[in-house]
């Protein structure tokens, strides 16, 4: 359970989450168990929105993949409105994936070539068996309506649509089945600014007249803080700050989060990167498969004291109703302090 | 006329147009890039503003119709023989491209890449060009250079990759360097590492630097003045602060009022309507009218000439002085 969220109140619920894979060190080194997500408890509330921050191989995607039920944690549980979610594929799964839907980055990728975009809005209906033929009919024009596309483009193909229209194809087939959550992985990353903000729009509308929950996970820091109620920052596995994102962007705590936000380009000069403070962190993020010991960041981190290499942090409270994972916030009682 | 810088420049390019297959590209680009200054281009996809240099540099394939004038230090380079081309790409005019994975021969080792850049334009061989990638390697900041260079891509991250590159590039001693999209595959403290160390290099070398992106933080970030691009054209250009601190033209502010902020409160994002117009349906007149809320009769009679909008900014708009109050 989320210490930031009353008990009960959540749609989603992810607790102490782990998913472990097997990969190599090098290109042919042994086999090691690579811990994609570690040890992850996170709640959405209905009709709200968590946003998941962080950079390649943080474990974003997968914590949103585990939220889906597509894959099974190795360790916790994953609760969808107060049940635990059934095994990938089985019968139980699929009644549940009409409630829960996934919107990606690609939306060519996810639509398929050779069908209309009307046929694909319509597919959930068909395998979830809900409507007759002429409902589904209705239904697809109401969708189409809904995400604001003209009501002729559900007679085109996906690759006489714009970058745009595909995505809110993909939105309008998401929200066929009338879900509760959307699992939002990076779903206006490839849509130009001006088009990007048409969806980023569209996607709170949404949300405000229908009451769908969103797990809403990016790499673009600004996009998270406009759709976000909450935020969650995830650095190779885990979560190492988590709270309101106001609080969260305007003041990080942990220094990764610090480093995160000072690293973003803004184009008001008056308050820009020219004449503000920026942390550049030295060295790539490591590799999942070979974590370092402590805090996984110590070895980025400018502010590194001796606790952070021998033990790794816990997420505990810290002002501003805030959840940080941080040796320097939370000092260490031991005899590294 | 357009996005001249005062002193004589060191890339003067002038009507440069782009057609495939007989569809516009690029309508007619004037930009001058003066000796060590940096340049920014904007603009959302097929703005045409990478387009603007792979046909400058001669890059774009035969089937590419390219008219107008592209000049080096005075040399014109559009219709130029390929030995002369091969001189000045990689040469006084380097180029970093977005997935520089994809641009570095995977099966050969990172410092033979460069030593092969070194052999080309500087005529080094042997011992002198090893020692001499090893130093741009320290150069570029890719940490235990002596054992890096023999690694494969591979081996490497996507930073150290974009760090390789620009190795490469630096090996010509380029007067230009044009960086298109270099760190939007990157993460962004990666990103941050890449610009800090494009700043430092300009520094360094006294190269002179043409960033194009979609990405109007980097931008401001990084150039002293920036032309905004929108369906093949320059639509407003002016010193980077103006730029973003009193845009004139209502697709600049438009982009502007389009993004989220870090700071300040929550609003709903000013979307502009519509998309960009296909090469084949272009508007009569101004591009941008089908989408600008401020567009009158004036704006479809033909393509609007550019306006002052303040000291070295200009903006192609019949009216940028009703739209040029602070965003």
């Amino acid at each position: 359970m989320s210490l930031l969220e009353p008990a009960g109140a959540s749609l989603l619920e992810l607790e102490g989450v782990s998913r472990v894979y097997s990969g190599r060190r090098g290109l042919l080194g042994r086999r090691v168990p690579v811990r994609a997500v570690d040890h992850v408890s996170l709640t959405v509330a209905p009709g709200r929105t968590l946003g998941i921050v962080g950079e390649s191989g943080c474990g974003k995607s997968t914590t949103g993949r585990l939220a889906l039920g597509l894959e099974a944690p190795d360790q916790g549980q994953v609760r969808f409105a107060g049940q635990p979610i059934p095994p990938p594929g089985g019968a139980e799964w699929r009644r549940l994936r009409a409630r829960m839907q996934l919107v990606y980055q690609d939306p060519l990728g996810a639509l398929d070539r050779r069908l209309t975009i009307a046929t694909q809005i319509a597919e959930p209906l068909a395998i979830h068996a809900i409507g007759t033929p002429a409902d589904r009919r209705d239904r697809v024009a109401a969708l189409l309506g809904d995400v604001g596309l003209r009501a002729d483009l559900g007679g085109r193909y996906p690759h006489e649509l714009s970058g745009g229209q595909r995505q809110r194809a993909v939105l309008a087939r998401a929200l066929a089945t009338d879900p509760a959550l959307l699992v939002c992985d990076e779903p206006v990353s490839a849509l130009d600014v001006s088009i990007q903000a048409q969806v980023v729009n569209m996607l709170t509308d949404l949300q405000d007249s229908r009451g769908i929950a969103m797990l809403f996970i990016s790499h673009d820091l600004k996009v998270v803080r406009q759709v976000s109620h909450q935020v969650a920052v995830m650095y190779l596995g885990r979560v190492v700050e988590q709270g309101d994102p106001e609080a969260i962007f305007a003041t990080p705590a942990h220094p990764y989060s610090r480093a995160l936000v000072s690293a973003i380009p803004t184009p008001r000069s008056s308050l820009g990167p020219r004449g503000r403070e920026r942390i550049v962190l030295t060295g790539d993020p490591p590799n999942p498969a070979n974590r370092p010991a402590g805090c996984a960041f110590h070895p980025r981190c400018p502010l590194a004291i001796a606790a952070c290499r021998a033990e790794a942090p816990e997420l505990r409270p810290a002002d501003g109703g805030r959840l940080v994972a941080c040796h320097l916030v939370h000092p260490p009682s031991g005899s590294f302090a | 006329m357009s996005a001249r810088a005062p002193a004589s420049p060191l890339v003067r390019i002038r009507g440069l147009q782009v057609a495939f297959g007989g569809l516009p590209a690029l309508r007619g680009i004037d930009l001058d890039v003066t000796a060590g200054e940096s340049v920014g281009l904007v603009g959302e996809s097929g703005c045409g503003k990478s387009v603007t240099w792979l046909a400058a540099l001669g890059l774009l394939p035969g089937t590419a119709q390219v008219s107008g004038s592209v000049q080096l230090g005075g040399e014109e380079l559009l219709g130029a023989a390929p030995a002369a081309l091969d001189r000045v790409r990689g040469g006084r005019v380097a180029m970093i491209f977005q997935d520089p994975a994809s641009a570095l021969n995977p099966v050969q080792r990172v410092g033979r890449q460069v030593m092969e850049a070194l052999r080309l334009h500087r005529g080094m061989d042997g011992p002198a060009a090893r020692a001499e990638a090893r130093r741009l390697f320290d150069q570029v900041g890719i940490p235990d250079a002596a054992r890096r260079i023999d690694a494969y891509p591979h081996e490497m991250s996507g930073g150290q990759n974009q760090r390789v590159m620009i190795a490469m590039a630096l090996a010509g001693r380029p007067e230009l360097l044009v960086a298109d999209e270099p760190t939007t595959a990157l993460d962004a403290t990666i990103q941050a590492q890449i610009l800090d160390l494009l700043r430092r290099l300009q520094a360094e070398t006294g190269m002179a630097l043409v960033l194009i992106s979609h990405d109007l933080g980097v931008v401001a970030d990084m150039c002293d003045r920036v032309g905004v691009m929108y369906a093949g054209r320059i639509v407003e250009h002016a010193p980077a602060e103006a730029l973003f601190d009193r845009p004139a033209h209502p697709y600049t502010r438009g982009l502007l009022a389009a993004l989220p902020e870090m700071t300040g409160p929550r609003r709903r994002l000013d979307a502009i309507p519509g998309g960009v117009p296909e090469p084949w349906n272009m508007p009569p007149g101004c591009a941008f009218a089908p989408r600008c809320a401020h567009a009158a009769a004036a704006c479809a009679a033909g393509p609007p000439g550019f306006r002052q909008a303040g000291p070295g900014h200009q903006a192609a708009c019949v009216m940028p002085a009703r739209a040029a109050v602070p965003a």
